[in-house]
């Protein structure tokens, strides 16, 4: 990594720099640029296999890229600066970069060992040293949010899928985070269930100014919540356009192919 | 039956308080042994993990009567240094157990799926608490079962001691045995297995009450009370 890399902005929060990423051989991600400003509703799309899941959790530092780096709101995801070079960064600044992010997953990971309303505190107590009563308050202000003050008390298992994966987005949002990254957050759900959960991403959308870079194969969601549309495959983005401009005319053919299986698929 | 069932009986539960003391003692030692070694299995750091393997596989390899010899009978003679029976009878027990349960420390914790620990990784948690608050807690319920056959195997480890004439269950068997007509032995040793036997359903039910709990913590349907038995008298005697 020796060529020079563009300084940090403010107006950008989300800033891939020529990211690769290879598992083994296979490469996944190639030179892969792109950026997403405070605030946008980003969808990724692209064909199984693609990356869509690796992009997300490099954000999220469960995985690291193999060259390129990755910035959030203007800072080095996982690196550092030392004596003006670029290194690895240790534990301690990983965590503090993850404050600014969070994360829901398709099988929501709820804490078993915890209940409802625990899930929700654990972290903003021990990791941004709120105080119990502090994080309680918070958190029942999210589990309303999301329609579960009735299910303060409740085990994780005992909830229905849609359920747990509406615990799972408050829990997210307690630690207030800058950025949100969705990955496929409906597609382990039951038809009837994902209703719910997409409509109280909505109204976050709508009521926060949180960035959210999305993967989903909710079509009609994406393009009612959107405000770019990325379309990756083969380890990079080959379209990116507001969702009503690549929904209807997408530009590559490989858009209009894979926008015509996922539809068909969904009917 | 024997005129002196009455007389058998009354001097092998003499023993009874010793082999529970080494049994208890025997059972902290393990836990604490086995979750210090068990974790040092997956340090990151190789000598931390090299360290924690050579004492599992010295315990688990070497004969545990051998290790109470060498505890009792030549470390005193090198370093001038007599242990009690009873500690001694502790120390061999709690380390050789706790070998095995450090694998089983190990396994139940590599066992908690991988999302848990993204979820909390997601979430800002540090190393710590990760292991303390999401990881520990759910590998415990999965580490009870084993560690209730280990503790029923510490429990029958304890007639070792016999060797090293701490006053327990066998020891005084052995005692009364000279004392008593050969058509006695059978008594005596039948007696015996009864008391090991009762000893073991005790630390079976126990076991079985934290794995209820456990599971309850978990939100998981508990364990049905009917298997008690069934899976105290499996641990043998
Ligand atoms: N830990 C890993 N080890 C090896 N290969 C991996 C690993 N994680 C992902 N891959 C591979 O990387 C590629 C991209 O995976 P990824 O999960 O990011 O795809 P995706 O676009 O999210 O797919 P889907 O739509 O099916 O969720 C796949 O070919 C996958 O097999
Ligand atoms: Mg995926």
């Amino acid at each position: 990594m020796s060529e020079p890399y563009s300084s940090p902005s403010s107006d950008v929060m989300i800033q891939f720099d020529r990211v690769v990423k290879k598992f083994g051989d296979h490469v996944v991600l190639r030179e892969l640029d792109f950026s997403v400003k405070p605030g946008e509703f980003v969808t990724l799309i692209g064909p199984s296999g693609s990356g869509k899941t690796t992009i997300l959790r490099l954000l999220m530092t469960l995985e690291t890229a193999d060259d390129g780096t990755i910035q959030v709101g203007g800072e080095y995801l996982s690196h550092m600066e030392r004596g003006g070079k670029l290194v690895p960064a240790d534990e301690r600044h990983l965590r503090n970069q993850r404050k600014r992010i969070g994360m829901v997953f398709q099988q929501f990971n709820l804490f078993p060992n915890m209940k409802v309303l625990q899930n929700v505190t654990e972290a903003p107590v021990r990791a941004l040293g709120l105080s119990k009563a502090e994080a309680e308050q918070r958190a029942r202000e999210l589990l309303e949010m999301v329609g579960l003050s009735d299910k303060i008390d409740a085990h994780p298992m005992q909830l229905s899928g849609g359920q747990q994966q509406r615990v799972a987005i408050a829990r997210a949002l307690a630690m207030r985070p800058q950025v949100l990254l969705l990955d496929e957050v409906t597609s382990a759900l039951d038809p009837e269930l994902v209703a719910g959960v997409l409509a109280v991403l909505k109204e976050i959308a709508r009521t926060t100014d949180i960035t959210f870079l999305c993967v989903t194969h909710e079509m009609q969601f994406a393009q009612d919540v959107s405000d770019r549309v990325m379309m990756f495959d083969q380890g990079q983005v080959i379209e990116d356009a507001p969702p009503e401009q690549l929904f209807t005319q997408p530009a590559h053919e490989r858009t209009r192919s894979f926008l015509h299986a996922v539809i068909d698929r969904a009917v | 039956m024997s005129d002196n069932l009455g007389r058998i009986i009354s001097t092998l539960l003499e023993g009874v308080p010793v082999t529970i003391q080494a049994t208890l003692g025997g059972i902290a030692l393990t836990i604490v042994l086995a979750f210090i070694a068990g974790l040092a299995l997956l340090s990151k750091s190789r000598t931390v993990r090299v360290i924690s393997r050579i004492y599992v596989e010295g315990f688990r390899g070497t004969s545990e009567m051998v290790q109470l010899f060498w505890l009792y009978f030549v470390l005193p003679a090198l370093v001038g240094l007599q242990i009690v029976p009873l500690f001694a009878g502790i120390l061999v027990l709690g380390l050789n157990h706790g070998a095995y349960g450090a694998e089983i420390v190990r396994g139940a914790v590599q066992s908690v799926p991988k999302a848990q620990y993204e979820g909390a990784v997601a979430l800002s948690l540090g190393p710590f608490d990760r292991m303390r608050r999401v990881i520990l807690p759910q590998a415990v319920v999965e580490m009870l079962p084993p560690f209730n056959n280990l503790f029923i195997q510490l429990l029958k480890s304890t007639a070792l001691l016999y060797f090293i004439s701490a006053h327990e269950i066998t020891q005084k068997g052995e005692e009364l045995r000279p004392a008593l007509p050969m058509g006695d032995l059978t008594v005596i040793y039948a007696v015996e297995l009864i008391i090991y036997l009762l000893l073991a359903i005790i630390i079976t039910v126990v076991m079985r009450a934290l794995e209820r709990a456990g599971a309850r913590r978990l939100g998981r349907k508990p364990p049905p009370r009917s298997k008690v038995f069934s899976s105290a008298t499996a641990g043998g005697v």
